[in-house]
């Protein structure tokens, strides 16, 4: 019923004539009739956008929105400053395509540029690229730029985000690479986290890289400066997997000598949104080799002829419109609109906001550990140091834990076990809320 | 314009948090990093900075963008507000399924909708563009391929179209082919000659884009289909072109057994500077088993689950996809139906010819033929007699407030090296088709009356022509103060 067209019978007639045809079928000579117009479209008529709005709306409200969340594991519910989504929706940048055109896109190009470099900072490298689908093809696309003729091994501890060994695997087995899954079995994972001899024993010269997360699936703090240590003793790359939200506080992986960055910017002003659109993140060192691997698109700064500065998509030379078959990724559109959302986030928290925030996500999640294993009838997993997220395993059934804590709007931490549960804690998060959940375990 | 760090004061404050109701943790300082540099602005410049950066780009809102194979056609509001509904932005991935069935039942519907729109058996919405779909069919064609023919399995050729969007190739090799090039024929469709001497018992598939990418509708397609075929092959449909052609004609029925769709573009969601897209992959019957994981089925109850594929390529990427881009095209889907999609493809058509048919005459395209959503104009002839290339075409319809055509690609060296590829869309009126004939008609005269004008172009705009070699040889990718 509705459509969005913008033509009148007159105009369409008048267009008919212009190109020597008497109606729209016409258009279609070149289409054989044997397949044209073949099946009855199993679609519904269109309707109005109020009908359609009630419809959408019918959708949404068949789910559960709950007031608070304590559960992380991949997504992360933080506060979104309303000056981040009211600038951010402007159709200059919400309608535009990537940025081809310099001259008529600097805003776009320029606020790519401006991600770039607070991806570094946080990262603590000299490159980051405008961005690639999530997290987990983050860390695929990383492992592959690792990969030498000889070396192609990926290791991987088993206490990373399940979703990202998963993706790494489909990315790369068809590619003559080995991605090995290292756990507590080969000792490689004790308490939760890498075991740096363990790993010093794992890695020969058929290593490629090593992918670990910061903090691991676990929320444990890794102890990364070792760990990329033991790697580079070994020839091998390290790559570190992020929650970009923990470095407001944590060492960088600059600072803990990880070969590439990489991660989800999600809980950057992006809503959780069951799941997408996030916001894979890559940053590296600038030599040349490193560079060339690198995938998707870098914004780059440079003059115009009358000098001014500006800024173009750069380094083209390694991308698929170019290169083609010979390109060593095929990305082509990423989520530069989540961040763009990203970088305002960061600019409207600023240097101290985003500390308050991360200050604010550790102190209840700790908090939230004291409470919950008061009674020592419910223990943490691990005793290793985290940042806002840890396992509790309590006599409770997880199953029924997530229950209660529904039937008081909250949804509880992921059951990731019988008796076990991952909880998350981000500044949204009520001190009354942590201290009702405590209640069910003591 | 002013970078953000350029507008820093030590100490502002824009954006706060609720006061801490805990004490707060500190960490030994062997956790604890170097100082952290991020930009300290209060609000008011913040909004700024940002709306003179908005003011310093251009969508579609801002004017015509007919930026051939990327389907720039309006981005409803309507869909805008519905994907920021709370019952879609504020929830959790990784709630338990019984608390997020409305999504799971708007994504079995919309996969419902794209498969009967493009006469497939399956779909999946997990890819976050069409480059992603691309690698995901290939990799499903890969699992069906060995599961049938077993590990002996010698397919490991993909066959592509010199004229095929460099996402193809690469997306082959990514998956584990290796890519030869079928040439094109006088007609600039598949050759044909060239397409049964290349394929073979190592060919895994042909991946094909249909409208192609010179705006044709390929009309051997049924013959290209037993080629393909007859040879053990599989047919890959790219349906970045699907807005010519939906609700006309499905690839499904063209013989095609996979094919990825780009919501971003033939369902109106907003490209936003780039991404984020939707790259949903259909498929026939046998290879609906190798579906990535979870796939959603519904029971006879109407509960919704997620279910792993028998024989899962597995995840390709962390969880469903991009959701809200999916709420925003069923949105989009409901709102046309059957009938609104079919017209919709109609006038992006008629408005394609329409524009051709005023611009053929001066213009070198291909005038024995009606096109489909878009044209390829080629300025070989116009450079030779006056200088004046495709990009100095394309930056002077800059200063004329319309953002240019796609320039260079297709390119066939020696064949088309000039290329514009112009995509009106269907939701732009006669008005601005006629301006843009009028404008395109005027730059031509221009070439011969005062090309250099045209080659110093844009002359309106904040910058000129950026130092694309000086920006590649001293790479610098982020500010320093
Ligand atoms: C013909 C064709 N195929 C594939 C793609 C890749 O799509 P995406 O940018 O969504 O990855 C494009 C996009 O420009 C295209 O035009």
């Amino acid at each position: 019923m509705s459509n969005y067209l913008s033509i009148t019978q007159k105009e369409t007639e008048e267009m008919f004539d212009a190109i020597g045809i008497s109606k729209c079928a016409d258009l279609y000579a070149d289409i054989p009739l044997s397949i044209k117009n073949k099946p009855p479209f199993n679609i519904e008529k269109g309707k109005s956008h109020q009908q359609v709005m009630d419809e959408m709306a019918a959708y949404a409200e068949e789910n559960t929105v709950f007031k608070t969340i304590m559960r992380g594991a991949g997504a992360y519910d933080h506060y979104i400053p309303s000056v981040v989504k009211y600038l951010s929706s402007r159709s200059e940048f919400l309608t535009a395509y990537t940025p081809y055109q310099a001259e008529l896109s600097q805003g776009i190009l320029q606020s790519i540029f401006e991600f770039q470099t607070m991806i570094c900072s946080l990262t603590g490298m000299e490159v980051a690229n405008a961005s690639v689908y999530d997290g987990s093809s983050a860390a695929a696309e990383a492992a592959f730029m690792c990969v030498e003729k000889d070396r192609r091994v990926i290791l991987v501890p088993s206490n990373v985000k399940p979703q990202v060994v998963q993706t790494i695997n489909t990315y790369l087995r068809r590619r003559n690479i080995t991605v090995k899954v290292l756990g507590e079995e080969e000792g490689f994972v004790k308490n939760g986290k890498v075991d740096i001899a363990a790993l010093e024993r794992a890695l020969n010269d058929e290593t490629a890289c090593v992918y670990f997360e910061q903090p691991n699936y676990f929320g444990l703090i890794e102890d990364a400066e070792h760990i990329c240590e033991a790697v580079h003793s070994k020839g091998c790359k390290v790559i570190m997997g992020c929650n970009p939200m923990t470095l407001a506080l944590l060492k960088s992986p600059g600072e803990c000598g990880a070969d590439i960055a990489v991660g989800d910017a999600q809980p950057f002003g992006l809503n959780i949104a069951f799941g997408g659109p996030y916001l894979g993140f890559m940053a590296t060192h600038t030599d040349k080799e490193t560079m060339r691997r690198m995938p998707g698109r870098i914004v780059g700064e440079t003059k115009d002829d009358k000098g001014r500065r500006c800024f173009v998509l750069t380094l083209q030379g390694r991308e698929q419109h170019i290169r083609r078959e010979k390109a060593l990724s095929n990305i082509c559109s990423n989520q530069a609109h989540c961040a763009l959302v990203a970088s305002m986030y960061l600019a409207a928290m600023g240097k101290q906001g985003l500390r308050d925030v991360a200050l604010s996500c550790t102190s209840l999640a700790h908090y939230a550990a004291q409470e919950f294993t008061k009674k020592g009838k419910t223990t943490l997993k691990f005793n290793g140091e985290y940042f806002h997220e840890f396992v509790t395993v309590s006599p409770l059934k997880a199953t029924k834990i997530v229950e209660k804590c529904a039937k008081m709007g909250i949804l509880a931490g992921l059951p990731i076990g019988k008796n076990e549960i991952l909880w998350c804690f981000t500044e949204k998060v009520r001190k009354e809320d942590i201290d009702r959940v405590a209640a069910l375990f003591n | 314009m002013k970078l953000i760090f350029e507008r820093s004061r030590e100490g502002l404050r824009c954006a706060t948090i609720r006061p801490l109701e805990v004490s707060p943790y500190e960490f030994e300082k062997s956790y604890v990093r170097k100082d952290l540099d991020l930009p300290e602005v209060a609000e008011v410049d913040l909004a700024r900075h940002y709306t003179e950066l908005s003011h310093n780009a251009f969508g579609v809102d801002s004017g015509f963008y007919p930026l051939g194979s990327c389907t720039m056609k309006y981005n409803p509001k309507l869909n805008e507000e519905i994907a920021a509904l709370p019952g879609f932005a504020k929830v959790h991935p990784l709630q338990e399924p019984s608390t997020v069935q409305g999504n799971m039942h708007l994504m079995y519907d919309l996969a419902v909708s794209l498969m009967e729109l493009t006469g497939m058996d399956g779909m999946t919405l997990q890819p976050c563009a069409g480059a992603h779909g691309e690698f995901t069919g290939l990799l499903l064609i890969a699992a069906y391929l060995e599961a049938r023919d077993g590990k002996k399995c010698k397919r490991n050729k993909v066959l592509v179209p010199d004229t095929a969007h460099g996402t193809n190739p690469a997306s082959a090799v990514m998956a584990g082919f290796e890519v030869i090039n079928v040439k094109s024929n006088a007609e600039k469709g598949v050759d044909l000659d060239d397409l049964r001497a290349k394929v073979g018992p190592d060919t895994a598939a042909l991946m094909l884009t249909n409208p192609t990418t010179l705006g044709l509708f390929e009309k051997n397609i049924l013959e290209i289909e037993k080629i393909v075929h007859d040879a053990g092959g599989l047919l890959y449909y790219d349906g970045a072109n699907l807005n010519a052609i939906m609700g006309v004609v499905r690839p499904g029925d063209m013989g095609f057994d996979v094919v990825h769709l780009n919501l971003h573009k033939t369902f109106s969601t907003p490209h936003g500077g780039g991404g984020p897209g939707s790259g949903p992959v259909g498929c026939k019957q046998q290879l609906v088993e190798f579906l990535p994981d979870p796939s959603i089925i519904a029971d006879k109850k109407g509960r919704f689950h997620f279910v792993r594929p028998k024989h899962s390529i597995g995840k390709v990427s962390t969880f469903y996809g991009n959701f809200s881009v999916m709420v925003k095209a069923l949105a989009y889907i409901k709102t046309l139906g059957r009938d609104g999609l079919k017209e919709s493809a109609e006038h992006a058509v008629l408005n394609a010819n329409y524009m051709k048919a005023r611009l053929q005459d001066i213009y070198t395209a291909e005038t024995n033929r009606l096109c489909m959503h878009e044209f390829v104009i080629d300025l070989q002839k116009l450079k030779n007699e006056t200088g004046v290339s495709a990009k100095d075409v394309a930056k002077a319809m800059i200063d004329r407030g319309m953002h240019p055509p796609t320039m260079y690609f297709p390119h066939i060296p020696g064949v088309i090296d000039e290329a514009l590829m112009i995509e009106p869309t269907e939701t732009e009126n006669k008005q601005t088709l006629d301006e843009a004939i009028a404008v395109l008609r005027e730059l031509h005269d221009m070439a011969y009356s005062d090309p250099q004008y045209l080659k110093d172009a844009p002359h309106n705009m904040p910058i000129s022509r950026p130092d694309e070699v000086l920006a590649a040889r001293q790479p610098i990718v982020k500010y320093k103060a």
